[in-house]
């Protein structure tokens, strides 16, 4: 018989280990992901902001760690993550509407967020190098 | 609390392999987790090979043929074998669903049978439900009213009865809580996807009288809110319910109170 030493000791079944992935789930990871990543980005465009609003010399120092490699990198993630964490707000407003929850719609709009984040973080890019050249 | 790895006791080990392909046939491999609580063992995946040309098409037909024929020691949990009792609820092929209504042709290759994912395992491929049942209770699930009863039933216009549709047919399977990352991390505050369609299931009930009360009990940040509409339930559901479309419902309703 089950005593309470047993049920004490029973084992958890696996969850993550073993649940096939699928790309709703990681949608709504990449969504936790790139909001924490959005506060981080965040305070790297203050700190931009600030040295802009501290004095010239300053702001070239900053301005030229955005514009080293490493840094148009950050930027560019930041650019998709804040893109991405847009259409994910967009695709959960729909949701909190009630709509969008027939299986079909729920990939489609996965799918469309993560291509459309993709998109227009290429045009972003595309427009920003057009403008501005290299810089 | 999030805890991505398992604890101790629980992680997995390779178990023995019981029988080997013999003769012709369409041979399927089956891996199943197993767990005794009369050893001190951690658990571990046995493997068993299955003729499928001797078998019924369901993975609960080859899991009673296991039983039956191979090993009788294999526990699992079945009653109705055609879908609505929800007692052969089970992990296989990484999602979560009903042992009797999946058929071994949707899957492809070894066929990998867990319980229920993040429950307390009492043995094998049956898990503890005692915190699941105590949800449902919780949410109060029955019709609850103020005025003085009519003579006979409680009527309902046709319009009303079909607000029920999509909802009633739960059969509390557990396929949809176990599925939801949420409820893995919170299982002691989020009520889960099904304790939630049941209670929007009453909440929308035209007979029911104590709506605001429902409302006031789910309107918090754990019981409802932990809800982040990842659609595992809705994804996992064997009767093809919609519980993330129920709780969404659920969070307009309290929203809505407030104009």
């Amino acid at each position: 018989m089950a005593s309470a030493k047993t049920v004490d000791k029973r084992p958890l079944s696996p969850h993550l280990q073993i649940y096939k992935p699928m790309l709703t789930t990681l949608m709504s990871i990449t969504h936790r992901i790139t909001g924490a990543a959005l506060y981080v980005g965040t305070l790297l465009v203050a700190w931009w902001l600030f040295a802009a609003a501290t004095g010239p010399e300053y702001f070239d120092f900053v301005s030229g760690i955005a514009n080293s490699k490493f840094g148009r990198f950050v930027i560019f993630l930041y650019t998709w993550a804040l893109l991405h964490h847009m259409l994910g707000g967009i695709r959960h407003f729909i949701w909190d509407t009630g709509r969008g929850f027939e299986l079909p719609t729920v990939e489609l709009l996965a799918r469309a967020t993560i291509i459309g984040s993709l998109t227009l973080t290429f045009v972003v890019w595309a427009i920003a190098y057009a403008v501005r050249g290299a810089f | 609390m999030v805890e991505l790895a398992l604890p101790k006791n629980s992680k997995i080990s390779e178990g023995k392999t019981w029988n080997e392909p013999e003769g012709k046939g369409t041979w399927r491999e089956f891996r199943v987790y197993r767990w005794n609580p009369d050893d001190t063992e951690n658990p571990r995946i046995d493997t068993y090979s299955v003729n499928l040309d001797e078998c019924g098409p369901m993975v609960l037909d080859a899991l009673i043929k296991i039983k039956n024929e191979i090993d009788s020691t294999l526990t699992f949990r079945r009653s109705c074998r055609e879908g609505i009792c929800g007692s052969c609820a089970m992990n296989i092929d990484g999602t979560n669903t009903l042992a009797c209504t999946q058929g071994m042709d949707e899957i492809k290759g070894t066929v990998k049978i867990y319980p229920l994912p993040h429950q307390p395992v009492v043995k094998d491929l049956v898990p503890d439900l005692t915190n699941f049942y105590a949800q449902h209770r919780a949410i109060e699930p029955w019709l609850q009213t103020e005025t003085t009863p009519p003579p006979s039933e409680w009527r309902q216009s046709r319009e009303d009865r079909e607000k029920l549709d999509g909802l009633y047919e739960c059969i509390l399977c557990a396929c949809c809580s176990t599925s939801c990352p949420s409820y893995w991390w919170n299982s002691d505050r989020y009520l889960g996807p099904a304790a939630l369609l049941q209670a929007y299931r009453w909440v929308i009930d035209s007979r029911d009288e104590e709506t605001g009360k429902r409302l006031d009990f789910l309107e918090d940040p754990f019981r409802l809110y932990r809800c982040h509409t990842i659609l595992n339930c809705t994804k996992s559901c064997p009767k093809g319910l919609n519980p993330a479309k129920a709780i969404a419902e659920l969070k307009k309703k309290t929203v809505e109170r407030r104009f």
